[in-house]
């Protein structure tokens, strides 16, 4: 135990002294959080939008009114002929713009019918799309405000209700995806490099030709990156909510238990990494490209898995992190107990078995 | 016996780095590797401290099996890799508390085996181990690979990269260790070293060439050996070279170390020829042989 302690406070030793790996350790997850939280966004908010009217009446100025009043877009210039749509969309500012037909309030009268042309800018297609939605919703609404004072007969109203993220906030959605990010990053690849720099550095040699077993060296090698991921696990949770005032509907002991068991997951990997790399660089870009990426990429955090081709759905059930995201965003976002979640649970246990296996079975005794 | 190799070869895929190697050293004696870089020194000392299987032969360090009794080794033996393998940013003395206590002791229980070389080092014990010099990093090693008591010491070229008042001090520690009944195996490249030892093994190329004492393989040299010196040393040597009755010369400082291939030498005569090829201060004297000419005649 003495032994194991000694490995320990050396290893503490190693972070604090070491101003990369320190920033590594607790700049990132400020930074990230902040980044994905407050640039990183899917909504839209104050798009400059540009107008067409044709007819200039109440019905368009009622309309313009309306959208105008909407936190989402902001009336930057009423332009007189279709052929500056081109010349301001080439401008990059405008967006969009809302075309208004001839005697707009007069068809409505007369023919029950008036036409506006919506014409975006879909250079951004995601962005393009939501303004189209938006301003479909705000029409949708003046329709239904008209057609109050005529009763329609036969009327399908749909009722929509967004359920775990009401506002559509996308920080919900970065907040899982961070915090598995960067448990993901300190946990394995910190581990894998800390391994590696003794095999590079030459001590390894002398560690293995002394007393310590293999799994001291690797528990001594993993323990602080336990203690340091939980203390950013947390971070990362305070900081979502009270600045994005994140809601987390679950139990926070479920919540901390399942990081830890993710952190355990990743340590496993990172050690897995290190067995298999002989020096820092290749133990970094392994953890890079082999877990960032995927990661990022087809764990659901930022892409959909479900609509992933299939070879890639089938691939991203391999990935530690997809699982637990959809354990936290169940705590955090539904509320949900162990009993919705032990199956996500179980592979992550299972897939920790697992890394630890190989890793022991993988580590040298000696040095070939 | 401390230590026991017989018989022992390894390859790296085409190198042939060890072969053949057997030789005992025993209880408390001072033991020299002596060869040059790429001898397989190295390898042989991984392999008595476990880290690397040999392909043939076997080894007991204390009477363990360095395959099967590994862990045994690994508590008793004090180990110093060629390259300095202490943990740069830790201080001196946070360096030595590590290696205490992962072998289960502490410094102050072991505190007269280092004391002699701490002492020296101890001004500078805040220091990273890091920025000390070289040869006060390989104190520190030293004092780290002592620290358990070990009953073995493993030295890999303990004493490469450093200044020459520096190897002396280490030799001298060397001295006393052994004094404490601990059996030392050295290498080294240097030869002037190896008459520090109690035995040496002459080794090149994975083949030991010679195990004795240093004074024995001196006194195996079997030519006259004389000391041949003149005003322009490179011309010197062009010319002994290109003498009929060469049988070596090699330079050695100031001096030129030649051998004749006859068995009776005349120094008049080589005297005579020197001056012909314009040399002059022509000093001919004969001289004893040493550790590197014996390497030499025998690598050759």
């Amino acid at each position: 135990m003495k032994r194991f302690i000694g490995f320990v406070k050396k290893e503490f030793y190693h972070i604090f002294r070491d101003r990369r790996s320190l920033f590594i350790l607790f700049g990132m997850p400020i930074a990230q959080i902040m980044l994905f939280g407050f640039a990183i966004t899917n909504e839209i908010n104050n798009v400059d939008i540009a107008i067409l009217d044709h007819s200039k009446d109440t019905n368009t100025e009622e309309i313009i009114n309306k959208i105008s009043a909407s936190k989402y877009f902001s009336i930057n210039q009423f332009i007189d002929k279709e052929s500056d749509i081109e010349t301001i969309f080439k401008k990059g500012k405008i967006k969009a713009v809302l075309n208004f037909e001839k005697d707009f309030s007069k068809n409505l009268i007369k023919d029950y019918k008036a036409n506006i042309q919506i014409v975006t800018d879909a250079t951004d297609p995601n962005t393009a799309n939501t303004i189209s939605n938006y301003i479909n919703a705000i029409l949708t609404q003046y329709n239904k405000e008209l057609n109050n004072k005529v009763a329609f007969s036969y009327q399908i109203v749909p009722q929509t209700r967004m359920v775990y993220n009401p506002e559509l906030k996308s920080v919900y959605m970065f907040v899982p995806g961070v915090m598995t990010i960067i448990l993901m990053l300190v946990s394995a690849m910190m581990t894998s490099i800390s391994i590696a720099r003794e095999k590079e550095l030459g001590t390894m040699e002398i560690l293995l030709v002394s007393p310590l077993k293999p799994f001291q060296v690797i528990v001594g090698k993993v323990f602080p990156y336990i203690f340091l991921s939980i203390i950013n696990a947390i971070v990362i949770v305070v900081l979502s909510i009270f600045i994005f005032k994140m809601p987390v509907l679950g139990s926070l002991v479920l919540l901390g238990l399942e990081s830890v068991l993710f952190i355990i997951t990743a340590l496993a990997l990172g050690i897995l990494i290190s067995t298999i790399s002989a020096t820092q660089q290749t133990a970094m870009m392994i953890s890079l490209m082999g877990l960032m990426l995927p990661v990022i990429l087809l764990s659901g955090f930022i892409f959909p898995i479900s609509s992933m081709p299939l070879p890639l759905q089938v691939i991203s059930n391999i990935i530690p992190a997809k699982w637990f995201i959809i354990i936290i965003k169940g705590i955090m976002l539904k509320g949900v107990g162990i009993q919705f979640i032990w199956k996500e649970t179980l592979i992550l246990v299972g897939m920790t078995i697992f890394f630890i296996g190989i890793s022991v079975k993988k580590y040298k005794i000696r040095l070939e | 016996m401390s230590i026991c190799v017989a018989n022992i070869s390894k390859s790296y895929k085409n190198v042939k780095a060890l072969q053949d190697i057997s030789f005992n050293v025993k209880v408390g004696e001072l033991f020299g590797i002596i060869g040059p870089d790429g001898a397989g020194k190295t390898t042989l000392f991984r392999i008595l401290t476990t880290l690397l299987f040999a392909d043939n032969g076997r080894a007991t360090v204390s009477g363990w099996d360095v395959v099967s009794d590994y862990k045994n080794i690994r508590k008793s033996v004090g180990y110093m890799p060629g390259r300095f393998s202490l943990y740069q940013d830790l201080t001196v003395e946070e360096n030595l508390q590590f290696f205490a206590t992962i072998f289960g002791t502490t410094i102050e229980e072991n505190y007269d085996l280092i004391k002699d070389i701490y002492v020296q080092i101890e001004p500078f014990k805040d220091r990273r181990a890091g920025k000390l010099s070289g040869g006060m990093k390989q104190k520190l090693a030293l004092c780290c690979a002592l620290i358990h008591k070990p009953k073995v010491l493993f030295l890999d070229e303990p004493t490469t990269g450093v200044d020459p008042v520096s190897r002396k001090e280490f030799w001298e520690m060397l001295k006393r260790l052994q004094q404490k009944n601990i059996t030392i195996l050295v290498s080294t490249p240097y030869m002037d070293e190896a008459a520090l030892c109690d035995r040496i093994a002459l080794i090149q190329d994975g083949k030991i060439l010679e195990i004795d004492t240093p004074e024995a393989i001196v006194k195996h040299y079997p030519k006259p050996i004389y000391n041949v010196s003149a005003n322009n040393m490179y011309k010197l040597i062009n010319s002994l070279n290109a003498y009929q009755y060469i049988h070596s010369v090699y330079p050695f400082g100031e001096f030129v170390h030649y051998t004749d291939k006859r068995a009776e030498f005349n120094a008049v005569e080589l005297k005579l020829y020197l001056e012909s090829k314009n040399l002059s201060n022509i000093r001919i004297e004969k001289t004893v042989a040493t550790i590197e000419d014996t390497f030499m005649e025998l690598a050759k």
